[in-house]
């Protein structure tokens, strides 16, 4: 009875502690602005199995995304575990779905297979992070609280890991006689546990186990492991777009169009109109509900930062740094601006956070979009920053505002008159 | 992708001297005539010195083939795509609807262009605007009349044995999936096709996107257009072959910089083509 009731206490306190976190995001992502419609759910099923369930963006690069693949797949196989685990401690049960048969075997056994996998990739990741000079783990927006929160969440999960085997190994000596399930890398160990220390082992081993998935559960939103629970919605909500597609301004359309139209050109605005949007993003309040599913998914791989030929040529640019500011603006400024809408620190994500000079150097090539294992797209932020600073800040190098004068005088972006366009056509012959 | 099959060949004239007039538009307007396909230059193709070869090649070629086409001279104006990528949406907006109008006024159907920009702007951008296409690249455009046997390629062998490498234009490759055809192409030519260590999706840009191309970069400690040009040339091409302007441009400039523009040679398509069938 009491190790239900202690359970029981606790998984409501951590459940209690996780709803706080979903009602804190919720109310940063009521600041943010529509803009981003879920249609084609059919392309959008498909895209989700094979990039997050398929793994297939991290197997870009083949041998360190085979080891996350099989750390994710692991993952998938034990949750299963995880939630009998649960279902166990309510109900002062042991292995509840041990009547499943020859699927608990498969289920049981992948799980302590993958418990295994999962430890030695971990260490082979601590390796990478520590050992090795891996260049993307570097840069500017890699602080020290980021490399230590991967290291933390690495170690979690080898704790997380080796007392899942603990526990099988505990479990396996003590019900020597009457075992549910398969466990093929337990059995391996049981020489080294007793008959008499059995049980406790099991037991430990399970409360670590237990205690420590719900202690990562309510870490996970406050560092950039969130992509484990973000990872999947946001794969799911893929810009479906073509990724050099940039989105239509509607606000401008409407004003192009009564601007183009002679009879609308002089009418005075109606009374009525709300006041109009900022173009463009300047701060937190800015950007889409989709930009911030992004930023909260980003999992500082770096990988986008790695393929930037403004970023591999030195420029101040780093697409995932531009993830990185935009979810550290909003737990910056979002808890005072969702208790008053005027709200000012005197501070906003572009200038402050991001500067015009990084935004300047970006080619749109889209390589941070097509590398991103979890489909973030840095680009349209990157790009709604830029009709900022040219709609709103008038802050545009001195090059391309000549080249907007070209534009509107001449129709091209050099200083060419029209009247010399046909100027290549003369004198054509083909070869008789 | 859509069949170009359905564009008739028709005897365009032609002096017997080989010499031939590009139709506009008005002048088959004034005839009462329609053409089945424009030909949109674009301003790199009007203006770059270097470009309007390519524009005159890909015109011999529509000539050769004889598919009754037209451009729009003097009334083409820039598709307003240098202005979006730099963040001016009312520029860019206002040049896309006054040629909508135009093209919408002309009962144009097809399009064909030789830049990616262009391309990606009327495929994915017009049509929330009103204009909506059938756009083709040159790229695969030459390569659909390579395949219905409409146009031959290599019979002189004039690429035969040469190494040609291809660079991706980030609007054809990763923004619109375009990256076989231009290699299809190549392949057709006879030529040694070597790849890049990064290409396709993985292709470094040649860092003129997003506008870059009308500023001057901002502060680091390379050019992307040399980090790229000294890639290319780690393949020892004779042929960087391109199919945009401004990966012409920048590559062009690359090899100068590396004192290369005698043994490398940086190409369009399109200029391969013409060579390869002496038109
Ligand atoms: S689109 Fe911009 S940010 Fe992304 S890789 Fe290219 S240059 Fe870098
Ligand atoms: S944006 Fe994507 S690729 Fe870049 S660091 Fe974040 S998760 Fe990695």
């Amino acid at each position: 009875m009491s190790k239900q009731l202690i359970f029981g206490l606790f998984l409501l306190l951590s459940l209690g502690l996780f709803t706080y976190t979903l009602f804190r995001l919720a109310s940063f992502f009521r600041l943010t602005r529509k803009g981003f419609k879920v249609d084609r759910i059919g392309e959008r099923i498909t895209t989700t199995l094979l990039v997050a369930f398929g793994q297939t963006k991290i197997l870009r690069k083949p041998v360190i995304g085979l080891m996350h693949a099989l750390v994710y797949w692991g993952f998938m196989v034990i949750t299963i575990g995880s939630l009998e685990m649960m279902i166990d401690g309510l109900a002062e049960t042991e292995r509840i779905f041990g009547s499943w048969g020859i699927l608990y075997d498969f289920i049981t056994a992948s799980g302590d297979i993958f418990a295994a996998i999962i430890i030695l990739s971990c260490f082979a990741f601590l390796a990478r992070r520590h050992l090795m000079k891996v260049k993307r783990f570097s840069g500017v927006e890699m602080t020290t609280k980021s490399n230590m929160d991967a290291t933390a969440a690495l170690t979690m999960i080898l704790i997380l890991m080796f007392s899942l085997i603990g526990m099988n190994t505990g479990y396996l000596v003590n019900h020597r006689d009457d075992i549910v399930g398969s466990y093929p890398i337990s059995s391996l160990l049981t020489g080294l546990v007793s008959v008499e220390s059995a049980h406790m082992i099991q037991e430990t081993n399970w409360w670590i186990h237990i205690v420590l998935i719900f202690v990562f559960l309510n870490i996970l939103p406050y560092s950039k492991h969130f992509h484990i629970i973000m990872s999947i919605p946001n794969v799911f909500l893929t810009d479906l777009k073509p990724m050099t597609q940039m989105n239509n301004m509607a606000s401008v359309t409407k004003e192009v169009k009564l601007m183009m139209d002679p009879n609308t050109a002089f009418a005075a605005p109606a009374e009525d109109a709300p006041p109009p949007e900022r173009f463009g993003v300047k701060d937190i309040e800015d950007i889409t509900w989709k930009n911030y599913t992004d930023s909260l998914t980003c999992t500082e791989c770096g990988r986008c930062t790695s393929v930037c030929p403004a970023n591999i040529t030195g420029k101040l640019l780093s697409p995932r740094k531009i993830m990185i500011d935009t979810r550290k603006r909003m737990n910056d400024r979002g808890p005072g601006l969702s208790k008053d809408p005027n709200f000012d620190d005197g501070k906003s994500l572009v200038g402050d956070y991001i500067t015009a000079e990084e935004l300047w150097a970006c080619t749109t090539c889209n390589a941070c979009v097509q590398e991103c294992p979890v489909n973030i797209d840095q680009v349209s932020l990157i790009m709604d920053m830029r009709r900022n600073l040219v709609m709103e800040e008038s802050n545009a190098p001195k090059e391309l505002v000549q080249m907007f004068t070209n534009i509107e005088n001449n129709g091209s972006p050099w200083q060419f008159s029209p009247d010399d366009r046909m100027k290549w056509a003369e004198g054509l012959s083909l070869r008789t | 992708m859509e069949e170009i099959e359905r564009l008739s060949e028709e005897n365009q004239p032609q002096a017997t001297n080989g010499a031939f007039h590009v139709p506009t538009v008005a002048e088959l307007k004034a005839k009462g005539e329609e053409p089945e396909l424009l030909f949109w230059v674009g301003c790199a193709g009007a203006f770059d010195d270097r470009y309007q070869k390519v524009t005159r090649d890909f015109v011999k070629i529509l000539h050769k083939v004889g598919i009754k086409y037209a451009v729009l001279g003097t009334e083409e104006s820039c598709t307003g795509d240098p202005a979006k990528r730099a963040g001016n949406e009312f520029v860019y907006q206002m040049q896309a609807m006054k040629n909508i109008e135009m093209l919408n006024g002309y009962n144009i159907k097809t399009i064909v262009t030789a830049c990616p920009h262009c391309f990606n702007i009327f495929k994915n951008e017009y049509p929330e605007l009103g204009g909506t296409y059938e756009v083709h690249h040159h790229s695969t455009f030459l390569q659909q009349l390579i395949n219905e046997g409409r146009l031959k390629v290599a019979d002189g062998g004039e690429f035969k044995g040469k190494t040609i490498t291809f660079h991706d234009s980030c609007y054809l490759g990763r923004g619109n999936g375009i990256y076989e055809a231009p290699r299809k192409i190549l392949e057709a030519l006879d030529a040694n096709l070597v790849e890049m260590r990064r290409n396709r999706s993985k292709g470094l840009c040649c860092g003129a996107g997003g506008a870059q191309m009308f500023k001057d970069a901002e502060k680091g400690d390379k050019e992307v257009n040399i980090e790229r040009t000294e890639e290319a040339l780690e393949t020892n091409p004779s042929i960087i072959a391109t199919a945009c302007p401004f990966c012409m441009t920048m590559l062009t400039d690359g090899v100068k910089d590396k004192n290369k523009e005698q043994e490398v040679k940086v190409m369009d398509l399109a200029e391969l083509i013409v060579k390869a069938n002496n038109i």
